[in-house]
């Protein structure tokens, strides 16, 4: 990898781990402090390495400078010293070694301690998404504003003051003790969730798929899994569930970049390997009599796994959308459920449901009525494919909806 | 939004007639109607179903009896509470039941549930 490559790779990679560590030497109300500091190292990589050539470890020259440059920073600034500086019990006679340090299992616990300061109940949702691709996923601000269909100011006053309220509720870095664990467990999964829906749905963005988002989801997953506090059945069916979704990467987009639906996907591109470590995690999760909303949705996603459409297959899909929409509803699960049971029952059943959800503002709901209508009543079927397009939001999907309608138009003209 | 709770009642004696595929069939039907009103977001409580043929009234502290509709026509089966505007459109919902599509002498009780 040359140079140019590597710094971004490199920024990706290891900024995260120095504001991480960094973060949980200082405390979190020094994270500016602590983002600032590996700025600066990135900042310094690019004019050095750019004259000099590459360092033999570009990691280790980057915790190295980092090191430096708190050394530096904590001289300098009297205030933070004397606040932190009894804390890390900072001694310029010993080694630079024992300040900071940069290990890989102090990297690890403090990533796995900050995914908890992040996700603390009193910080909004979806604050606590904007600071986890920032913080513990380290992307550019650019990229998180493109993600969310914005600018950077927004992006950057979002988290301003995601970081005032960590701040001001004094969050510390830590685990929460054993018995809350489970508790605040729910939130970090949402958030991990909702990052990973972020990269695969994309609704508000013109990407079809930021399959970063979602591999960097699995990534923060996959810390709660190796902590043995943490790696809880919840835990590992959710892991099961993105790596289901994920086993379809290749599958969902054509060579146009265009959103290749289910039914049409050429499932011999399906990541066998992604679904056999889906079904792994699936069976670890199934450990305990927990049954959280995650095993459910993996159990949903491992039937879709296989291609061929047959009873048992959409009976099983049925009872668990069934399941979910008790434990909480949603409008997608309610039209998932819908579509399942069309599938199940028949078409003039789950049409007849389709019209009690309410949810005629929803494009999908629309969508799904244009499919359960399809050769039942085409006419009804093409008016709802086009009040979808109409309230569709991203080009993909509507591009999906004018193809639906095309058909309808082109089988018209037959005799 | 109001709440509403459903007494589900059924006829013991009739329910006891039934083929297990029957059975089966009621407990499927049920199943897809709980979430059918859960898919509208109007479940509030899925609630439970009770153990067929099991139970007490207190009537004092001494006068202890097999509850009084355990093994009758009108055994209490099941509760859950849904929301909905209005009385009539919690009957609505009701009316969509399964228990009125087999023969096991079925009825659902509504009401309305008290804020205060």
């Amino acid at each position: 990898m040359n140079e140019e490559k590597l710094i971004p790779h490199l920024f990706r990679t290891e900024y995260r781990k120095i504001v991480a560590v960094l973060c949980k030497t200082f405390g979190l109300e020094h994270i500016e402090t602590a983002e600032d500091i590996a700025s600066d190292t990135f900042l310094q990589a690019s004019e050095t390495w750019g004259i000099k050539g590459l360092p033999e470890n570009p990691a280790a020259w980057l915790y190295t400078v980092a090191k430096n440059k708190t050394k530096n920073y904590l001289k300098r600034n009297k205030v933070l010293a004397d606040k932190i500086i009894p804390q890390i019990k900072y001694d310029s006679s010993q080694t630079e070694e024992s300040e900071i340090d940069l290990s890989e299992t102090n990297i690890r616990d403090s990533q796995l301690q900050m995914m908890f300061a992040i996700c603390h109940p009193s910080i909004a949702a979806e604050a606590q998404i904007a600071l986890a691709l920032r913080i513990l996923c380290g992307f550019g601000i650019d990229e998180i504003a493109s993600a969310f269909l914005t600018n950077k100011e927004t992006i950057n006053k979002r988290l301003f003051r995601a970081k005032e309220k960590l701040r001001a509720e004094n969050i510390s870095i830590e685990l929460p003790p054993p018995a809350e664990i489970s508790n605040r467990l729910d939130i970090v999964l949402r958030t991990l969730y909702l990052l990973y829906n972020e990269g695969y749905y994309t609704s508000q963005s013109e990407n079809v798929l930021h399959k970063e988002f979602c591999y960097e989801a699995m990534r923060l997953t996959y810390l709660l899994i190796e902590n043995e506090l943490t790696n809880l059945p919840q835990v590992n069916a959710l892991f099961a569930l993105m790596s289901f979704h994920a086993s379809r990467f290749d599958a969902r987009v054509n060579e146009n970049g265009d959103l290749v639906l289910y039914d049409e996907q050429d499932e011999t591109r399906w990541d066998q390997q992604l679904i056999q470590q889906g079904i792994y995690f699936l069976q670890q999760a199934s450990q305990g009599n927990q049954l959280s909303k995650y095993h459910l949705e993996a159990g949903i996603a491992y039937w879709h796994t296989i291609k061929a459409d047959t009873p048992k297959k959409w009976e099983n899909i049925l009872q668990l959308y069934n399941r979910l929409l008790q434990i909480e509803y949603s409008p997608i699960a309610a039209l998932n459920r819908t579509y399942a049971l069309s599938k199940a029952n028949g078409k003039a059943e789950a049409i007849a449901e389709a019209e009690k959800l309410q949810l005629s503002g929803n494009h999908l709901y629309h969508s799904l009525l244009g499919e359960l209508y399809t050769d039942v009543d085409n006419a009804k079927a093409l008016s709802h494919f086009r009040t979808a397009a109409g309230l569709a939001r991203s080009t993909a999907d509507k591009n999906i909806l004018v193809n639906k309608m095309r058909k309808f138009e082109n089988n018209a003209t037959l005799p | 939004m109001k709440e509403f709770l459903f007494v589900f009642r059924v006829d013991l004696s009739k329910m006891k007639q039934l083929s297990p595929e029957m059975l089966q069939n009621v407990a499927e039907n049920a199943k897809n109607w709980v979430a059918s009103v859960a898919a509208q977001n109007k479940l509030a409580d899925k609630g439970n179903r009770l153990v067929p043929g099991s139970g007490k009234v207190l009537k004092s502290k001494s006068l202890i009896t097999d509850g009084p509709y355990v093994e009758t026509k009108e055994a209490i089966n099941g509760y859950l509470i849904i929301k909905a505007d209005t009385i009539e459109e919690a009957v609505g919902i009701a009316k969509g039941n399964p228990i009125f599509t087999f023969d096991i002498g079925g009825s659902i009780e509504v009401r309305e549930i008290s804020t205060l």
